[in-house]
């Protein structure tokens, strides 16, 4: 609970919707070797799935969450990020 | 935080994860009835990185000009933040909205604009634009939309801005500034949906930028009286650099079947939007 939160109803804490990476139809392939590290993705990826790799800068996802929206995709200027199907 | 069970593709998500960078610590979330009473999550957990008061719709700025006196008393620097949608902040909240903005309570009013009462499956709001297809107006709209922004201007509240999701940076930047004013501050982002405005989830982003662009939703802030447009939307001043309105629309499925005529209304509307603008602008300087 943060300190000034005087109500404990909810607490902060991840998942609270549950493991949504079930949800996913498509999954988002990060192509390490085009990405230049923009970090594009990672400022609009609406879950917080977009990782950031402290070695080279560059991104990775949290398959645990990341529900398959493709927003990622969409915004990369060099297209860095394919989206290829679950099934 | 990861784990919302917010739809994919979410313009709220991304409103809020780009609140937190913009507020950073010391903030606590006042949630009316909306999508994001959902997108939290089940109790005990949230998912949102702050303290959270699920309150009805007409409660919001009254409860948060509370917590900011209570908060006060107490000698906590903490900023109460309403977080509401159109619905509730056009039409259903909104006397409780105009009543602590008279009031100028010390608190942040963020409004998520997707233009209709989307959490429950897509109904006309008041912030609903002319021609779009809802479940309540299947053949399109026939009003305009409410002008909020404007609407708050006439508060003389010392800050309003308007933002989209689309521009993150601009938007971070004036939540930041809003964080070092004192008095009633009002923000309002474009947020939009991909269910309930019909586009692919991946677009969220770029249909932000469009509406933008085709200055459709005009960016700007006035703070203390004074009136400053944005960069992004600058080009809208003048007519001839404004991109076509048909770019916006055409990649929704919600004005399918808008008529020509209508589109010409819309256009109107547009027009006068930044007539009214240039000369608030014109007049103070
Ligand atoms: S597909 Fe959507 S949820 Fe998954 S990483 Fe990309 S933007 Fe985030
Ligand atoms: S948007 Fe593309 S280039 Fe930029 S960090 Fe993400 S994957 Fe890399």
């Amino acid at each position: 609970m943060l300190k000034y939160q005087y109500y404990p109803i909810t607490v902060p804490d991840r998942g609270a919707g549950g493991k949504t990476g079930n949800w996913r139809v498509v999954r988002p392939l990060v192509n390490k070797s085009k990405c230049i590290g923009c970090k594009a993705c990672f400022m609009f990826c609406p879950e917080d799935t977009i990782k950031i790799d402290e070695s080279d800068g560059k991104v990775y996802v949290d398959y645990d969450y990341c529900k398959g929206c493709g927003v990622c995709s969409n915004v990369c200027p060099v297209k860095a990020i394919e989206m290829v199907s679950e099934a | 935080m990861s784990g919302t069970s917010a739809c994919p593709g979410c313009p709220e998500n991304m409103a809020m994860r780009m609140l937190g960078m913009g507020l950073g610590k010391d903030i606590a979330l006042i949630v009316v009835a909306g999508c994001s009473s959902v997108i939290q999550g089940l109790a005990p957990k949230n998912s949102y990185n702050y303290p959270v008061v699920n309150i009805a719709f007409a409660a919001g700025p009254a409860t948060a000009s509370g917590m900011a006196r209570a908060y006060k008393a107490r000698n906590r620097n903490v900023v109460p933040v309403v977080w509401a949608g159109d619905g509730g902040t056009a039409d259903i909240g909104f006397a409780s909205l105009s009543g602590a903005a008279e009031r100028n309570e010390d608190i942040i009013y963020v409004v998520v604009d997707n233009e209709a009462y989307m959490n429950t499956g897509g109904h006309k709001s008041g912030s609903t634009p002319l021609g779009a297809y809802t479940l309540t107006t299947p053949e399109g709209k026939k009003q305009n939309k409410k002008n909020l922004p404007f609407i708050m201007i006439e508060h003389n509240i010392p800050y309003v801005a308007t933002a989209s999701v689309g521009y993150p940076h601009d938007y971070i930047e004036k939540l930041r500034k809003a964080k070092q004013i004192s008095g009633f501050r009002y923000i309002h982002v474009l947020t939009p949906d991909p269910y309930g405005w019909m586009f692919d989830p991946s677009r969220t982003a770029e249909v932000a930028k469009l509406a933008v662009q085709t200055c459709y939703w005009p960016l700007f802030e006035y703070e203390n009286g004074k009136l400053k447009i944005s960069d992004e939307s600058l080009h809208c001043l003048d007519k001839r650099t404004r991109r076509p309105l048909r770019d916006f629309l055409s990649v929704q499925g919600r004005f399918k079947r808008i008529t020509e005529e209508e589109v010409k209304m819309l256009e109107n509307y547009i027009d006068s939007l930044w007539e009214k603008l240039m000369k608030l602008y014109e007049n103070q300087s």
